[in-house]
């Protein structure tokens, strides 16, 4: 079958530069069409699509736009209804497109109207003895190469995977498509985010620390000491911009009226029913390295870990070294050369 | 203004097991799947709790949960979460895991949903978890709310406030620990929840009682069905090779532990 290649993007915050993810995603597309002898069309979503299609120069690809206020920002009737419209006018076989939230929050919905199937999380694409692609399942835990006969068929990737292309100086030539729009019930009103010395989640830090219940467990005194545990948590932040995660018990901690670390939320949260986050380095502290909480850290590239117990599971295979030691004693030590480094 | 709520929730195994894929006769299983012990998917009870917690503050309200599964792991399982907040149970029995396909099981889903007597579809607010901890797509609400018409989807819903007159302000999870706030008109809306806000409610016998009157027969008559396959295959289903040869460090003092690590938070 021949294919033909839809990569779908969509702006950035500024609304017209595209995202990171969206430029990954062309990449994608553009090695996937040179592999594939593919024709590759370019989508782009955005309040001025025309602008954002400068992002995607010289990637030698026809660029469909679709533009307006109503494309502004991430909406479910508005976004599915331009990636239908997109989807027909480029009669694709495989659609890409970044698996970022405003993706994921339409693709599978698209691909129902068009007839198509959709797989979500893909971290590789591969053509040799047949398109394939591989995603994980059970959260990070079994690693499966799956096929499809049906098309269209929609591929959201994750971040990371491939490099972001980098525009070029040529000419774009961008065709501009209309879209019907159904009747618009909802209004994104804006977002809401701590304040940003607050902010504990940061995507691009080189670090991921994740705190465990450890902290707020009784200490060798027999006393709990959660606000000094919460000023060595966020001192280390503040130091090393490094992202927070958190184990589920942490978490949850708030809602049963034990001790909490007040920045914490379950947003946080990593491993089984949290995040993935991907960060070069990862350091836990105060928890078990089990397999619910280990499936959060799949994509942590070097792993350290702080722990009294010597039977913990991250000794178990999962870390690169682990510590046993009081990491209040330790943290307190680390912060205090961090900061004398600073 | 009373609300219909659909709560879509699947079961998995549960998180403490350990998982090791086999190839069945249909492609990739679990080990020893049935044997199991399974839990109500994590996203999904919350979108349970924050249902119940819906209806309970808006009196004329129902709260129905769909859930597909095999007959003996949906009992299992619904004497655990019965006790936890008031439902209606639609049981739909089939095999389900991570491998089977989702737009297999939103069709199914659909179709359970669209069965229901006396369900006002002006009023529906159907709830699920924004992905699951099997199969992990997130996809099955989306085929669900297209096939049942609703084109107001929020995926990763943490928050959501109705006000009297059914319009509803509601926070999804958005790139960088941000929420995006947007407010709807009303229902039908598809709401896919991440976490939310509530704790597990604690088992309650009286509830359980109350609920196992409609449970059991509702297992009884779940309706069977098999779910095609819709061109997927498995090439390969195997856990991560990848084993560190962990250091593991004892009786270093912990101003030298602190000092290794200095070091190596600062290397590049």
């Amino acid at each position: 079958m021949v294919e033909s290649i839809l990569v779908l993007t969509h702006a950035d915050e500024t609304g017209y530069s595209l995202t990171k993810g969206s430029l990954e995603a062309v990449r994608a597309g553009k090695e996937l069409a040179q592999q594939l002898g593919a024709q590759l069309t370019i989508g782009i979503i955005a309040i001025d699509a025309s602008a954002a299609a400068k992002s995607v120069l010289g990637s030698r690809a026809r660029v469909l736009c679709v533009s307006g206020e109503a494309f502004a920002t991430a909406r479910y009737a508005t976004d599915a209804a331009a990636c239908e419209a997109l989807s027909k006018a480029a009669q694709a076989t495989m659609i890409l497109a970044p698996q970022s939230s405003r993706m994921a929050r339409v693709a599978a919905g698209v691909a129902q109207r068009i007839g198509g199937a959709v797989d979500t999380h893909i971290t590789s694409i591969g053509v040799e003895g047949g398109f394939k692609v591989s995603r994980w399942f059970y959260r990070q835990r079994i690693e499966a190469v799956i096929t499809r006969a049906a098309r269209p068929w929609i591929l959201l990737i994750e971040g990371g995977v491939y490099a972001a292309i980098a525009g070029e100086q040529a000419d774009v030539a961008v065709e501009p498509l209309a879209v019907e729009l159904p009747k618009i019930r909802t209004s994104v009103t804006g977002t809401r985010a701590p304040a940003l010395d607050a902010q504990t989640i940061r995507p691009d830090a080189k670090m991921l620390f994740v705190a465990g219940a450890g902290w707020t467990k009784k200490q060798p005194d027999g006393q709990i000491h959660a606000a000094e545990a919460g000023d060595l948590i966020l001192g280390f932040l503040q130091t090393t911009g490094a992202s927070l995660g958190s184990s589920k018990s942490l978490v949850d901690q708030g809602g049963d009226g034990q001790p909490v670390l007040p920045f914490l939320t379950h947003m946080n949260q990593v491993g089984q029913t949290g995040s993935t986050p991907r960060h070069p380095k990862g350091l836990a502290t105060c928890c078990h390295g089990e397999e619910p909480h280990v499936v959060g850290w799949r994509f942590i590239a070097e792993r350290r870990a702080i722990s009294l117990d010597p039977n913990c599971g991250w000794a178990r295979g999962k870390a690169d070294v682990v510590y046993i030691a009081d990491a209040f004693k330790v943290m307190a030590k680390v912060n205090e050369l961090l900061n004398l480094k600073a | 203004m009373p609300l219909h709520i659909v709560v879509c929730a699947g079961i998995v195994p549960d998180p403490l097991q350990t998982l090791e894929p086999i190839t069945g006769p249909n492609g990739p299983a679990l080990k020893n799947e049935m044997m199991l012990p399974g839990v109500l998917d994590p996203w999904a009870a919350s979108a349970l709790y924050e249902a119940a917690n819906l209806v309970a503050k808006n009196p004329g309200s129902k709260l129905w949960l769909v859930s597909l599964g095999p007959k003996a792991k949906l009992q299992q399982v619904m004497m655990t979460i019965a006790q936890k907040v008031s439902f209606e149970l639609v049981a739909v029995d089939s095999p389900s895991g991570g491998f089977a396909d989702a737009q297999a099981t939103a069709v199914a889903l659909a179709d359970a949903i669209s069965a229901i007597p006396g369900l006002d579809r002006t009023r529906l607010l159907l709830f699920g978890g924004w992905e699951s901890a099997s199969r992990g797509a997130g996809v099955t609400l989306q085929i669900i709310g297209e096939r049942l018409g609703i084109t107001d989807q929020f995926m990763g819903v943490d928050q959501v406030e109705v006000r009297e007159d059914g319009s509803f302000e509601v926070l999804e999870r958005v790139e960088g620990g941000k929420h995006q706030v947007s407010a709807c008109e009303g229902a039908p809306a598809v709401l896919g929840w991440a976490t939310g806000n509530l704790p597990e409610p604690r088992n309650n016998p009286q509830i359980g009682m109350a609920n196992m009157r409609t449970v059991l027969p509702a297992l009884q008559k779940a309706r069977q069905v098999s779910l095609a396959e819709a061109g997927l295959e498995y090439l390969s289903a195997g856990l991560p090779s990848q084993q560190r040869q962990t250091r593991v460090v004892k009786d270093m003092a912990p101003e030298a532990i602190a000092l290794e690590l200095a070091q190596w938070i600062g290397a590049e």
